[in-house]
């Protein structure tokens, strides 16, 4: 591993084929999660043709198109679908599916818990934004109740999805919840997620001023950074809060770590059985 | 005496399902990703048995069709050959990521065993209702190629051929057949391996930082790696340029969409497959596919009995329509008659290439059985 710092780093995992300037918005989150996820993979020591990235629609879905690795740019909520076919067709594949809250858990809610289910070995980064970024500010299933959108105009009404939950109840290998404020732990769950061998999810809650704040008393990116500040602690402190506290914070850490092996996995032990292998 | 002994090819008694899945294997299918359906669910659960057994085989029963058909491109772009298997209702979920495996130019084999519809319609009831799906069904324009099957061996013959088309020419391959063809058992010839051509996808062979993954070709179709396989480049259903990144450049999207169309349409008598009876003196020709077609032969064989002059042209493929093999028989025949299990998908086509110039009598039925023999005949011969 060669060792780079910073921008350095990074610049070395960028397209430089590719037409910049990128899509996101000043202030966004997403490149952060870009950068830590090109921390983490250049951590690991991975080489570029070991890892996939697969993304969906909408902003994260752009993500993809910068980075120097095998890259799929998919349709929306599916990207897990794609991931599983290059998962069982190249089982030593890295495949990093990059996707946002409507894209995971609204249409693509069912991938998104039959691949957890089935325990596929590819991660997840779902980067939360509790919004439609790109479509234009319409509600997603993680815009939390009684905030505004442009499809809740009096206000979200209906209940949120809670990401970790979800994947937890639904058997995923590795389920964890960062920021892009808290950025080292960050790089740190992206890392854990990727050495997994079973189905990884990391909830990256990750800040849109643009859709989401305007409409939510978060004007300026820096409102949006400080609220994650302020909101998002570490599971060891949210345990030990009263009931009525834990109501006002989002918990973050690792929720579930187990070690099972990914379906791929099991698959191709049982067929070299079936062919008369060990 | 010991007689000596001849070498055979191998002789199965098969559902026309089963049929497609040896036509699979022989091609070189490797991955099967699907959702089980009425009158398909046979090729999924053979698939199930077989693909374990076959070094690098693998399967997956997805949660949906559209997660099925996710999980074939997903295969085929890692550089296998991959299939699903659906019917109707299924074949509608999975447009939308067809229309991602046109633009995406991922070799992929659809086969849609047809029920009645629309909507859960007949489950085990043949019809030929998504002709005009199987065209036009997802968004967009562009290029598809679609073929059909007739008998138990044409599943397996067309098969290889869907998977040899689609591998050539960087593009799903739909095989649709009617729900009687796949239930029917009958004796089949598994041909040896010297006896058919396989094609594979051509892989890029230059350093690939000169690889553009969407660059023009002689033939249109550009070579393509596998990912993984040291080739890095960006894959998208968005409008892309040659280097697979997004474009709304109009000269880059006119270039990538007349591409699109171009690569197929240059090799029409590659990718047009028709079988023709009895044609060269016919004043009368029927224009048939799928069980209709042997409905038709037998009534063409009466006819002829009856000292009437008929021939059968037989679709393989159905899209890009066979134009030149109609336009050849509507210089010798003065009507032509189209039967077929919906109310004239397939006639719409004959009837855009006929322009009026000679008779099309069509013989529709949608209510779930087949169009007999002396149905056709009945026409045949007051024509």
């Amino acid at each position: 591993m060669v060792d780079m710092k910073g921008t350095q780093l990074i610049h070395e995992y960028l397209r430089h084929n590719k037409k910049f300037p990128h899509v996101f918005c000043a202030g966004c989150g997403h490149g952060i999660v870009l950068g830590s996820l090109i921390r983490s993979i250049h951590g690991l020591g991975l080489s570029k043709d070991e890892v996939c990235v697969v993304a969906g629609i909408g902003c994260s879905g752009r993500l993809a198109a910068y980075v120097d690795f095998n890259t799929v740019h998919t349709t929306h909520g599916r990207a897990l679908t794609f991931a599983t076919g290059i998962k069982m067709a190249k089982p030593n594949m890295h495949v990093i599916v990059v996707m946002g809250d409507g894209d995971s858990m609204a249409i693509g809610g069912n991938h998104l818990i039959h691949a957890a289910r089935r325990n596929i070995g590819v991660t997840a980064l779902i980067l939360n934004n509790n919004i439609y970024g790109m479509t234009g500010g319409q509600c997603s299933p993680t815009t939390p109740a009684g905030s505004f959108s442009m499809t809740t105009p009096l206000g979200q009404m209906e209940q949120s999805f809670d990401c970790v939950e979800l994947c937890s109840a639904a058997k995923a290998n590795y389920v964890a919840r960062g920021t892009v404020f808290h950025v080292k732990k960050l790089d740190k769950m992206i890392m854990d997620g990727i050495s997994n061998p079973g189905f990884g999810v990391v909830e990256i809650l990750t800040p849109c001023h643009t859709q989401y704040g305007r409409k939510n008393k978060y004007r300026t990116p820096v409102d949006m950074y400080k609220m994650l500040k302020k909101d998002v602690i570490d599971i060891d402190r949210y345990e030990k809060l009263s009931e009525a506290d834990k109501a006002k914070k989002v918990p973050s850490g690792v929720f579930v770590q187990k070690d099972d092996s990914g379906l791929e996995e099991k698959f191709y032990q049982m067929a070299a059985k079936c062919q008369g292998g060990a | 005496m010991a007689r000596p002994r001849k070498k055979r090819n191998k002789e199965i008694f098969a559902l026309g399902n089963e049929a497609v899945v040896e036509g699979a294997l022989l091609a070189g299918c490797t991955f099967y990703g699907g959702y089980p359906i009425t009158p398909s669910s046979e090729i999924m659960e053979i698939m199930a048995q077989r693909l374990p057994l076959i070094p690098n085989g693998s399967f997956i029963q997805m949660e949906d069709e559209i997660a099925g058909l996710g999980s074939v491109i997903g295969a085929s772009l890692a550089g296998r050959k991959a299939m699903t298997a659906t019917s109707g209702p299924g074949f509608s979920l999975m447009q939308e990521h067809l229309g991602y495996g046109c633009i995406t130019e991922t070799p992929l084999v659809i086969v849609n065993v047809m029920r009645g519809g629309p909507s859960t319609g007949l489950p085990t009831s043949p019809a030929q209702g998504d002709v005009q799906q199987a065209r036009w069904g997802t968004h967009g324009d562009h290029s598809i190629i679609v073929l059909s099957a007739s008998n138990v061996q044409e599943c397996l013959d067309n098969t290889i051929e869907a998977f040899n088309l689609a591998e050539k020419y960087r593009t799903p391959v739909i095989l649709l057949i009617d729900e009687i063809t796949a239930h029917t058992r009958e004796k089949i010839i598994i041909p040896n391996p010297d006896e058919y051509e396989v094609f594979n996808r051509i892989v890029p062979t230059m350093p690939p930082e000169w690889y553009k993954p969407y660059e023009e070709t002689v033939r249109g179709v550009p070579p393509m790696p596998a990912i993984g396989s040291g080739y890095r480049f960006h894959v998208t259903g968005l409008t892309h340029d040659t280097n697979g990144f997004p474009t709304s450049r109009p000269d880059e999207v006119r270039e990538l969409n007349e591409r699109l169309f171009r690569k197929i349409d240059q090799f029409l008598h590659d990718v047009q497959l028709v079988d023709e009876v009895d044609t060269e003196d016919a004043d009368v020709v029927v224009i048939a596919y799928g069980t209709v077609a042997r409905s038709a032969e037998l009534a063409v064989k009466q006819a002829r009995d009856l000292g009437v002059k008929a021939g059968l042209l037989k679709l393989s493929t159905l899209f890009p329509y066979p134009r030149k093999a109609t336009e050849k028989i509507m210089s010798k025949a003065h009507t032509l008659v189209v039967p077929e299990m919906n109310m004239g998908q397939m006639s719409r086509e004959v009837k855009r290439v006929n322009n009026g110039q000679v008779s099309v009598r069509t013989i529709n039925k949608v209510d779930g059985q087949i169009i007999t023999p002396a149905e056709i005949l009945k026409v045949l011969t007051r024509v």
